[in-house]
């Protein structure tokens, strides 16, 4: 597993909730998060990190998001 | 009522975090080391399979590879040390307020008053440990009884990722047994005095009458057997208490040897600038200066002097801490690293005594030359404004410890 830093847009609502809405891949390709299903704190002991981790439903399956201080990250298959 | 009191200790911390951050070198030996360009190059924390090799923290990498040749070595990364430490001590605040650190990987935590809420002192300490599994990816050995001195001795007991309880009925059977030197402020010398006299075991410790450790080593002897019997009642401080300032200083170990009274003068220049801010910044004034020197056969010594009068300018640290030096040291050998300390601190009052026999007006306008240096130097960063002397050799002047020093060693009795 690959550790990859993504970009992100998010909508931070008045409450101080972070959700992330959309992430640009590595080769610019852009996945729309259809909906955030679990948010909890969590290590990545694949990719290999720690931080808040967005269980997300895109493109009809499962992936988590993490978020690192002030970067998103994800596990990547090489 | 009986108190209950986690101590809770991460395991091989620093090599932990850099494990979780590399999956590629967890099967691996790992030892993070500092520097060795800069001759900071000594094992600072090692993992289990490196322990298996018997690489010990703080011996040279050259020894280590000896004992282990395919040991990673990888570079400290201070900052995320720090962010872990911090994340710990976030989830250890969910269960109490009275959360104690001891250096940036353990903590004391008193939970008695949410025992009723959250479970025995096992549950929580069982849900701490699962929780910084599960959310940081590291783990943590903690130790549960009734004082802080018998928690610590339980985080060792078991290791990693593990919880050890140690209460008014097991500790005879389980602290007892234990060697003399694993009991708080026991190290070679005070094991080497006990074993003169046959106490090996903590538990021998507790059986000594306390007047006779007391004749042995003063009311040290008193601590050892309150240690030893668990009757230490000190408590676990509010996680926001601070504690008052005794003494400020930095030390550094230079990238080459020093050689000259020049290159002593451009290393104690940047400790003096470093240290005389930082009283500044608490608003203190100091009197004693103290300088340790360790030249390149690894033997130092520590030398103190006081100054006429309170002071907190640069200059006069500097000059004292230099004058100092030129009348201790004989340059028998070359010098490896220097520190530079100053305490007997008082509040900085805003007026001082006059002297009829100084330059009061030359005083006053290092005043303010070191308040506006001061205030550029937070602007635009430690390198902005220099005094010549630095510019002379710059391999040896090209450090900070002002902001490259954030951790600083800690000891049982601060108060």
């Amino acid at each position: 597993m690959r550790k990859v830093y993504v970009k992100v847009t998010a909508d931070f609502d008045p409450q101080g909730r972070i959700i992330p809405l959309c992430l640009t891949w590595e080769d610019g390709a852009q996945y729309f998060i259809d909906r955030v299903l679990d948010v909890r704190p969590a290590a990545s002991m694949k990719a290999g990190g720690a931080g808040i981790r967005y269980t997300c439903r895109i493109q009809g399956r499962e992936k988590y998001i993490w978020l690192e201080e002030n970067r998103w990250f994800v596990e990547a298959k090489r | 009522m009986q108190r209950v009191i986690l101590h809770s200790d991460c395991n091989n911390f620093y090599a932990s975090v850099e494990c979780l951050h590399r999956p590629e070198i967890r099967d691996k030996p790992v030892a993070v080391t500092g520097d060795a360009e800069l001759r900071h190059g000594i094992v600072l924390a090692k993992n289990d399979i490196a322990k298996k090799y018997g690489v010990q923290t703080g011996e040279p990498i050259w020894a280590a590879r000896q004992k282990c040749a395919g040991l990673v070595l990888v570079p400290a990364n201070f900052p995320l040390y720090l962010r872990f430490s911090r994340l710990c001590r976030q989830i250890y605040l969910d269960y109490t307020d009275r959360v104690e650190p001891f250096g940036l990987d353990e903590a004391w935590l008193d939970v008695t008053g949410s025992a009723r809420l959250l479970g025995d002192g096992r549950q929580i300490a069982q849900d701490i440990r699962r929780r910084i599994r599960y959310e940081l990816g590291i783990t943590v050995s903690i130790g549960v009884s009734y004082n802080k001195i018998f928690a610590k001795l339980g985080s060792d007991l078991k290791k990693p990722d593990a919880v050890s309880v140690l209460s008014k009925d097991n500790y005879k059977q389980r602290v007892w047994p234990l060697p003399a030197e694993n009991l708080l402020y026991v190290g070679p010398a005070t094991k080497r005095k006990l074993s003169a006299f046959g106490v090996h075991t903590i538990g021998a410790v507790a059986n000594t009458p306390a007047k006779v450790l007391r004749a042995k080593f003063g009311k040290w002897g008193d601590i050892l057997w309150c240690f030893a019997n668990g009757l230490d009642t000190s408590p676990v401080a509010a996680f926001d208490a601070c504690t008052p300032v005794k003494s400020i200083g930095n030390s550094t170990t230079a990238p080459r040897d020093l050689q000259t009274p020049e290159d002593i003068a451009v290393v104690y220049t940047v400790l003096a600038d470093s240290v005389a801010r930082r009283m500044r910044e608490q608003g203190v004034w100091g009197r004693t200066v103290t300088i340790c020197i360790r030249d390149n056969q690894l033997y130092s010594i520590t030398r103190q002097c006081r100054m006429e009068r309170y002071s907190d300018l640069t200059s006069d640290i500097l000059h004292t801490a230099m004058d100092l030096f030129g009348r201790v040291y004989h340059w028998s050998h070359p010098v490896r690293s220097v520190g530079l300390s100053v305490s007997d601190l008082i509040p900085a009052a805003g007026w001082a005594q006059t002297d009829l026999f100084r330059d009061e007006h030359r005083r006053l306008r290092q005043e303010r030359l070191n308040r506006s240096v001061d205030w550029l130097k937070s602007r635009f960063g430690s390198y902005c404004v220099r005094p010549a002397v630095l510019l002379t050799d710059e391999t040896l002047s090209r450090f900070d410890p002002k902001s490259e020093h954030t951790i600083h060693p800690v000891g049982y009795f601060r108060r």
